[in-house]
């Protein structure tokens, strides 16, 4: 209960805080977003699957791809192209999931990391004469909600994170049900998921489609948000990235990813503004008549270093991640109590009818 | 008609015929043991009965149904539910999402049912809980539910299994090895657990190695030896076959061998 306060008033921080930041700070707010999204979306499969899936920017690449297509080319509206760009994500991951869906571990990984470099290429090469070559598409038409044109950071930043607001909310239904369950059985061991009755094959592919789907949907704000889209964009880097988001914040866990995307994200971007602080320093000593060149800015050059160094104290130290997931709440008391309620009514009719009996 | 039969199964691992023309039915309402000393492979034919393996040759007839190259799940969702030898518990869960895993074959519910909560989805996750909760009663960790699966005694992690199999709800339980690591208490409350799963109308096969338990517990036994039959029959008869008694022991002193049962 209290847990879910804090949530809903850093929710309503972030929902105001536009008003209170530059242009800049709200595109490093919607960057964060749209990686939260995408480490969101690759969290069903690598989180809660357990499958080492090393190519979502693939699925996202073929999301912008379909929306910068059929807007560029057929004049359909941006944001009517987003389920067709998730259902072909989704088509896509289910054509070259199936074949590799049995490698294990670091054989999965290495195949996934094949799809980002395929898809690349592929794109480089103007697959079907649709994709533009390495210069890619441009062009791509501004969303409009509601008749209204989405065009600045500040309305950015309403559209990422008002659906990232529906992707929590879906997502939080579908890890307390039945497929959120079947997921984790099959991440803790899948011998005995198999043995206990559940289709390992069938939901290791629907967590790869599911989550191709909704990287898919990302892909098409990107496409909207840049308005231009190229094979660069869409490179091996950026799966390790929205990785790395899913394994620091804490695979699993909804909280975790989305802090794993301010921390990955964001951070950098703060170290990159420490720059100002560390030239007021230096202002402030050459007052006293001291030389200081101190460079804070230097350390965002340097965040490939922290990460990496972040990543392997964690997996020393914490490797569940920052925020690990907690466990599932069950109503047990509400439900002991309805069933000792049935059985005593069942009881009662029993006797009833053992007395009506001679 | 047999509920399970076996017919000639082979399994061959490289150049080692693990399981070789094994044959042997099982009644329906039967509790039926498989015993045999170590690598005889008894888990194997298991194994080929549950579908983790495929036979070289022969069949495995489940309720007049060829299981021969079904896969694992559809296995169970068949009528046949297993527990492992080596206890593979989901160990970073709850003991009640354990059973609920047993449940997942009979529900019916998807991801797009989950993410509207549609009220058909909400009454069979109740369900669902309500049945995971009556197993574990069954079973006696009734308090547990909540308890990591991994925290739980060794004992108690075996009688999980059962609780997770019967979720299920099976017509056929194969037990490997349950009574593996409890204790003379624990060994008891499963003997009377397994009559108590009799009675449920839940045919029983199990492998033990528990002479006393298999003694106890069983019906009627198939003895394996270097993956051939050498025995079969009621206990009695079994507990005096020569056979049984030498692959046991060796061909020692006939006393001795009794005095192992
Ligand atoms: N997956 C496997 N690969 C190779 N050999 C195996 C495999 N499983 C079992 N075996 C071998 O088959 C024989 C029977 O094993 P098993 O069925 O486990 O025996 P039991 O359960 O009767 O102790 C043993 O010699 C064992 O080493
Ligand atoms: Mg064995």
């Amino acid at each position: 209960m209290k847990r879910n306060i804090i949530y809903l008033l850093l929710a309503l921080l972030l929902a105001v805080s536009p008003a209170f930041l530059n242009a800049y700070w709200v595109d490093v707010l919607n960057n964060v977003g749209m990686y939260a999204l995408l480490a969101l979306s690759l969290n069903l499969i690598l989180g809660h699957a357990g499958l080492f899936h090393m190519g979502h920017a693939a699925f996202y690449a073929v999301g912008a791809y379909t929306t910068a297509i059929l807007n560029t080319s057929f004049d359909i509206p941006v944001l009517w192209t987003m389920p067709l760009a998730g259902l072909i994500a989704g088509l896509f991951a289910l054509m070259v999931a199936r074949p590799i869906i049995h490698l294990r571990g670091d054989y999965l990984l290495i195949v996934t990391i094949g799809f980002v470099e395929i898809v690349r290429i592929a794109l480089i090469n103007n697959v079907f004469g649709i994709t533009g070559g390495a210069n890619g598409i441009f062009g791509i038409d501004r969303p409009y909600l509601f008749g209204f044109k989405i065009r600045k950071p500040h309305e950015f930043f309403y559209l990422i994170w008002g659906f990232m607001a529906v992707t929590v909310f879906l997502f939080h239904r579908l890890e307390n049900s039945r497929f959120g369950r079947a997921l984790n059985f099959l991440r803790e061991d899948d011998v005995a998921a198999e043995g206990s009755g559940i289709n390992t094959t069938y939901y290791k592919l629907i967590a790869f489609v599911i989550g191709a789907v909704w990287a898919g949907m990302v892909g098409t704000i990107y496409a909207a948000k840049m308005t231009i889209i190229a094979p660069e964009s869409f490179n091996f880097w950026e799966s390790v990235v929205m990785f790395m988001i899913v394994i620091l914040g804490g695979a699993g866990s909804i909280r975790g990813v989305i802090l794993g995307a301010f921390l990955v994200i964001g951070l950098p971007e703060i170290f990159r503004g420490m720059g100002t602080i560390s030239d007021l320093i230096n202002s402030l000593f050459s007052s006293f008549g001291v030389t200081l060149s101190l460079d804070f800015s230097n350390f965002s050059k340097a965040r490939m270093l922290i990460f990496g160094a972040a990543m392997v104290i964690m997996m020393i130290f914490r490797n569940a991640g920052l925020l690990p997931p907690l466990p599932r709440k069950y109503p047990l008391k509400k439900i002991r109590e309805e069933m000792r309620i049935r059985e005593e009514v069942r009881i009662r009719e029993e006797m009833k009818i053992g007395e009506e009996m001679p | 008609m047999s509920l399970l039969k076996l017919e000639k199964l082979v399994k061959d691992f490289g150049g080692l015929r693990a399981v070789d023309e094994v044959s042997f039915a099982v009644e329906a309402g039967d509790i039926f043991g498989l015993i045999g000393p170590n690598g005889a492979g008894k888990t194997t034919v298991f194994n080929l009965i549950t579908g983790n393996y495929v036979p070289n040759k022969g069949k495995v007839i489940f309720d007049g149904q060829v299981l021969n190259g079904l896969a694992p799940n559809k296995i169970v969702t068949l009528g046949v539910a297993r527990t492992f030898q080596t206890i593979r518990l989901f160990k970073a869960l709850s003991a009640l999402e354990n059973v609920l895993a047993g449940c997942h074959c009979r529900m019916k519910s998807g991801s797009i049912a989950a993410m509207l909560k549609t009220p058909f989805q909400k009454r069979e996750e109740k369900e669902a809980i309500q049945l995971a909760l009556a197993e574990l009663d069954f079973v006696g960790l009734g308090d547990d539910a909540d308890t990591r699966s991994d925290s739980l005694s060794y004992g108690n992690q075996r009688l999980l299994e059962i609780a997770r199999a019967l979720a299920t709800q099976p017509k056929l339980l194969i037990l490997d090895e349950p009574a593996g690591g409890m204790n003379e208490q624990e060994t008891d409350a499963l003997i009377e657990i397994i009559a108590r799963i009799k009675a449920r109308g839940i045919t029983v096969l199990l492998i033990e190695h528990d002479m006393s338990l298999v003694m106890q517990a069983c019906e009627k036994l198939v003895v394996i030896e270097y993956g051939r039959k050498i025995a079969e029959g009621l206990p009695e008869e079994i507990k005096v076959n020569k056979k049984v008694i030498e692959a046991y022991l060796g061909t020692d002193d006939e006393e001795e061998g009794e005095a192992c049962f």
